[in-house]
């Protein structure tokens, strides 16, 4: 399947499992589609090899990052009608507090819909999803 | 570069140690720069170069073979972090406070990517980083990074086991 088709399949499934496994780096991650309750989230249970700084011990920052560009891409494919993979513009982390050696959540919301281009807020979190410990704020073109 | 001939010079790490305590953490102590396999290309204080070679599994689009935005943004974080620390004269950990990226063009399949980072100021509490990242031309940057990062206060313990013994 073309990843346009996977994409599509996606937005029509509300479920991006497929579209998750179809890209390398996010299985490289770990990262998995979840939902519950309080909405849809993209899941990256700890793994050892996350670890930046292994005296706190702590994610490393760049994973956080990672995690939220891909959180926020996976909403863009959820939640607009475009069959082509985001391309990412910018992003602006902020980091909230150290992100400890557990699962950790993500995901984001649309705060501005153009013809060529989204804005999309995201947000990380470990024990609860009002308490992120790092946001991001991205800029995708979607076509 | 050569340390200006003050007092406060005699406490800044000599480039050799410089050196070691970067290349430690990159291969060795960091669990996730280690899986990566990133490497140390050049260290000077407040200027540091780092480089991710291309590897299937950092790949963001399948059909292109462009990587993720994300394996960027870490080789960023590190080497504009790890920059931060070296500008300072005592080695002190370092928190993100946060970091913004410009994907100014899609990385080339198949190259290796430098990620070079300077820290042009610091404060009192916080340092402040450029950082771009490039393939064969540094004047055809991939991305551009601007980083804050919040040193720590006086009394915590070092980031590296290796300084720490050595302070």
């Amino acid at each position: 399947m073309t990843l346009e088709a996977l994409i599509r399949r996606a937005r029509t499934a509300g479920d991006v499992t497929a579209f998750n496994q179809a890209i390398p780096y996010m299985r490289f991650l770990g990262t998995e589609f979840v939902r519950d309750g309080d909405g849809p989230a993209l899941k990256l249970p700890f793994q050892e090899k996350l670890i930046g700084n292994p005296n706190l011990p702590a994610l490393h920052g760049g994973v956080t990052g990672a995690l939220l560009e891909s959180a926020a891409i996976a909403t863009v494919i959820l939640e607009v009608d475009a069959p082509k993979l985001p391309k990412i513009v910018n992003i602006s982390i902020d980091y909230l507090r150290p992100g400890r050696p557990l699962d950790t959540y993500a995901w984001g919301r649309i705060t501005r819909l153009g013809r060529r281009i989204v804005n999309v807020q995201a947000a990380a979190w470990q024990d609860a999803r009002d308490n992120p410990i790092a946001t991001a704020s991205a800029h995708f073109l979607i076509s | 570069m050569s340390a200006p001939a003050n007092a406060e010079s005699r406490r800044m790490p000599a480039p050799e140690e410089l050196l070691a305590y970067v290349k430690h953490i990159v291969t060795e102590a960091s669990p996730h720069m280690r899986e990566i396999g990133a490497q140390v290309v050049s260290v000077e204080p407040g200027r540091l170069t780092f480089r991710l070679d291309y590897r299937p599994e950092f790949v963001g689009h399948p059909e292109t073979g462009v990587l993720h935005g994300g394996a960027v943004t870490v080789l960023l974080d590190s080497v504009s972090g790890l920059t931060a620390a070296t500008a300072l004269r005592r080695l002190v950990p370092l928190a993100t406070l946060d970091l913004r990226i410009d994907y100014l063009r899609p990385a080339t399949p198949g190259q290796a990517v430098l990620a070079q980072a300077h820290c042009f100021k610091v404060t009192r509490s916080v340092a402040f980083t450029r950082a771009f990242a490039y393939q064969d031309d540094p004047d055809d940057p991939i991305a551009h990074c601007t980083g804050s990062f919040m040193l720590a206060t006086a009394g915590e313990t070092m980031a590296s086991p290796t300084l720490g013994e050595r302070q």
